[in-house]
């Protein structure tokens, strides 16, 4: 009686557990089932590399190149501003501040992390814009500058926690080792903790990008929009998420540009996947090589 | 001063002025946003519902609209997530069955909000009929959720000492018995963690409900699951990009912007503070 | 169901009658001078092997344990004493992996047969860990558990045996003002005396002892010996220490392991005074371990 309990409710939790792979494996269904038809009109190849992204226009023209472009260019923009400022904290925290400013700064990172996306994008149309525009003398403030922006620093938490988590895993015996060969703090840091914390911080660094690269208010309010191959920082760009966020309400079911819509989507879903992948590859590598079994 | 402590003085100043742009960015965020919608910010903006084609009046439905797809969210993701983290901590699965598992957690984590919204609007609004509700967008945030809620249980479970369980069991507990008896009131606080961390999440998500939940507009209050409502993130995008009275909404975003993160924020600092508290027992 | 005097229980319990598949009451192992005092073993393990994966932990254990005494397991760490005492109440089955042979019969009846529900044995067979390791809940909360999960619902009988147990655990008069605090709060032996009336309250017939002073100070351990030799009386006790004099001190029969052997077993007197086994004789003298 008692066992038959027991096993039920073990079968219970098992399949309860399941439904994480279930949801992954049905939003990959759903995307592709989704998108598959619009490659009946147009080739892959076209479609990833055409230049122009038209889709209400007759005849429509399905190219995303532009979008891929936009959403890669905004996302290298905001590395250039998470990884210095995510590393950058986590090495303070990590290196140089004291139990009690630990204690404060963590929840700042926490909590900057946890400020909801459309407030980000509020921020970036109405204060971050026409401070730039103002700045640099801009036709337009909504650009990709603004964008890579307000991404860098939406993604710096992620590369902060994670980058900080990788440095504490760091045996001490390593600083000890090279304090006691007449090594100072920096050099030591430098040569080697960030090294030996490498593929750990890269870790963060990918899941940063990951982040960057499929938020969608904050593009959608501060990117500008425009479907365009970019030349320069202050170009008004539309990157994938925006375009899938702006365009689905007025895509009428089941037509091409609905389709086409769906298939960026699985484009945006295949780069995040593989960039998560990645990360966990490399984080399994590195806590191979320290020796973690977590 | 030697060339290499110059190197280490430059070095650590440059690591504090990342530290300090971090803080510089959260308090220039909620200083201007505090400071333009504050003003806008009173009992009447708290209680009624949104008046003149949205130029004047409260959000009072609004916050409602939130209230529910954040409680659905939550209904629908705790058990689940509550239940995964149960099976991979206390029910040690094959080792394949972990990784697979967890492979599947990390990714599910990953997933671009607005792929969940594509995800709710398929699969609920349009193969299950549930129609743009509250329904579909808080099983939409529900899985958004999940993941959060997992590894903030398993963590919560992981921290519960392996001798209590042992304890249990020496008695003549079942397994269940020992996991509903003694693990999970002890995980509690840990879990409860998790569960805040997600409502500040599901609360300010926009894209997941742009297809599935919101409303531009809707009169009154929500008054089934089937219905159509506003939510405070979409409305400050609906404010800020489909108005006819630029001026006057972007006042009410201001506020409202003010209102989200004020909630956003301390549900996260009440997250933080019990998490914190709940490390000194343990450690003690 | 839990009987309400733990003398009166028979072999009964949830088991069904398999056959006995030993002879019992004849001493079965050659090295055989345990003091059986003509009465059958409450338990008996024959030719027990343990397997953690590849690795051989326990050697053909082949051992009786005598009802109402207090059997000492001595040994080096590692020599797989606390390996073996966990098998007697099945809680090796919480180490993935891990593989058992042989028997271990409880009352004649095996306890490692499939038949035979680990929850029901773990009634019988009680156990005081290493660490103390009181729940998280108030004291009475901690008693009562045992009670509750074994379907006990009756409040004013789960209150008479939470006092009860305590008194026979020696708690009572320290704590019987703290009923309703947290176990945490109490002093490591406290917990400890905690952990053993909580035993005690599901009215085991075994009590099993895997070092149960090893965290604590000299005066918490005189008490939980004390406390040993009262119980002895009513329970049949296997202790596991480290410590020669505790085991000296408490034990009617002891048995010295050594890397996974049951080298020796007999009267304790014997066993200190007079050990047969040259490796003994090493170990008591304290030439290894």
């Amino acid at each position: 009686m008692n066992k038959r309990k027991e096993r039920i409710i073990r079968y219970l939790f098992t399949a309860l557990a399941f439904a994480s792979l279930v949801f992954l494996v049905g939003i990959v269904f759903v995307l592709f089932r989704e998108a598959l038809p619009i490659f009946g009109k147009v080739s892959p190849k076209a479609f990833l590399l055409g230049k122009s992204w038209y889709p209400t226009s007759s005849p429509p023209e399905f190219g995303i190149l532009p979008l891929i472009l936009a959403s890669l260019w905004v996302t290298l923009g905001a590395l250039v501003i998470c990884v210095p400022l995510g590393v950058g904290s986590a090495l303070y925290l990590h290196e140089l501040a004291g139990p009690r400013q630990r204690a404060l700064l963590k929840p700042v990172i926490e909590i900057l992390a946890s400020v909801p996306s459309i407030v980000y994008g509020f921020f970036g149309m109405v204060i971050l814009a026409p401070f730039l525009q103002d700045t640099f003398n801009l036709p337009i403030g909504l650009c990709a500058l603004t964008t890579s922006i307000i991404l860098g620093v939406m993604a710096t938490p992620t590369v902060a926690s994670i980058a900080e988590d990788a440095l504490s895993y760091v045996p001490r015996s390593f600083r000890e080792a090279s304090f006691a060969v007449g090594a100072d703090r920096w050099q030591t840091l430098t040569k080697v903790i960030i090294p030996a914390a490498g593929s750990g911080i890269s870790t963060g660094i990918i899941l940063g990008m990951s982040r960057a690269i499929g938020e969608t208010m904050t593009v959608l309010m501060v990117a500008g929009g425009s479907a365009v191959i970019p030349h320069s920082i202050f170009d008004p760009v539309r990157p994938m998420t925006a375009a899938i966020a702006a365009e689905m309400g007025e895509a009428p079911v089941g037509s091409d540009h609905y389709h086409a819509l769906f298939a960026i989507a699985l484009m945006l879903f295949l780069i995040t996947f593989a960039f998560n992948i990645a990360a966990e590859l490399i984080s399994r590598r590195f806590r191979l090589k320290l020796g973690l079994s977590r | 001063m030697k060339r290499r402590d110059i190197v280490q003085k430059l070095g650590f100043s440059a690591l504090f002025a990342c530290m300090a742009a971090n803080i510089v960015f959260l308090g220039g965020i909620v200083f201007f946003i505090a400071a333009r919608g504050l003003g806008s910010i009173n009992w009447a903006f708290l209680t009624q519902a949104p008046r003149d084609s949205m130029t004047a009046g409260g959000v009072a439905p609004v916050i409602a609209g939130t209230f529910y797809l954040t409680l659905g969210a939550i209904i629908f993701a705790l058990p689940l997530g509550v239940a995964s983290a149960i099976y991979l901590t206390e029910y040690s699965p094959r080792g394949w069955i972990v990784n697979l598992l967890r492979i599947s957690i990390n990714n599910l984590a990953g997933v671009p909000s607005v792929v969940f919204g594509l995800f709710g609007l398929t699969v609920f609004v349009k193969y299950m009929g549930f129609g743009v509700s509250i329904l579909s967008g808080s099983l939409t945030l529900g899985i958004l959720a999940l993941p959060v809620i997992i590894s903030a249980s398993q963590e919560a479970l992981t921290a519960v000492p392996q001798s209590i369980r042992e304890a249990s069991l020496a008695l003549g507990a079942t397994q269940w018995e020992t996991i509903r008896r003694v693990v999970l009131p002890a995980a509690l606080p840990g879990i409860l963690t998790g569960v805040i961390l997600s409502v500040g999440r599901v609360a300010g998500e926009t894209a997941p409900i742009l297809f599935t939940a919101a409303a531009f507009y809707v009169k009154g209050y929500p008054h089934s699951i089937f219905s159509e409502v506003m939510a405070l993130p979409y409305h400050i995008y609906a404010l800020m990009t489909e108005g006819t009275h630029p001026e006057e909404q972007t006042r009410i975003a201001y506020a409202s912007s003010l209102l989200l993160l004020a909630l956003v924020l301390s549900v996260s600092m009440l997250a933080i503070y019990i998490r914190a508290r709940q490390r000194k027992t343990y450690n003690a | 169901m839990l009987n309400q005097d733990p003398g009166s229980k028979a072999a009964g319990g949830n088991f069904p009658p398999a056959p006995v598949k030993a002879p019992v009451g004849i001493n079965m192992n050659s090295m055989g001078e345990a003091d059986l005092f003509g009465t059958e073993p409450k338990i008996s393990a024959r030719g027990v092997n343990f397997y953690y994966g590849q690795k051989r932990a326990l050697n053909g254990i082949t051992i009786d344990f005598s009802p109402r005494r207090v059997t000492a397991i001595i040994g080096p760490s590692g020599c797989g004493k606390s390996t073996f005492i966990r098998l007697l109440n099945r809680m090796n089955e919480l180490v993935p992996g891990s593989r058992l042979e042989g028997e271990i019969l409880l009352d004649g009846l095996d306890i490692l047969s499939p038949a035979c529900d680990a929850a029901e044995l773990r009634k019988r067979v009680g156990m005081v860990f290493q660490k103390p390791n009181p729940f998280p809940k108030t004291v009475f909360e901690n008693i009562a558990y045992g009670l509750e999960v074994n379907g006990v619902t009756d409040k004013h009988l789960i209150e008479e045996r939470v006092v009860d147990s305590l008194k026979k655990a020696a708690l009572w008069d320290e704590i019987k003002d703290r009923l309703k605090d947290s176990a945490l709060g109490l002093s490591g032996g406290q917990q400890q005396r905690l952990c053993i009336a909580r035993c005690l309250a599901v009215s085991p017939e075994v009590i099993l002892f895997d070092e149960p002073c090893a965290s604590l100070d000299p005066i918490s351990t005189a008490k939980i010996e004390e406390l040993i030799l009262t119980l002895k009386k009513e329970y049949t006790i296997v202790i596991v220490t480290h410590n020669m004099q505790q085991a000296a001190r408490v034990s009617d029969n002891t048995a010295f392991f050594l890397m996974g052997d049951l080298i020796e077993v007999g009267r304790t007197d014997k066993i200190f005074k007079a050990p047969r086994d040259k490796r003994t004789e090493d170990y008591i003298t304290g030439r290894f371990g």
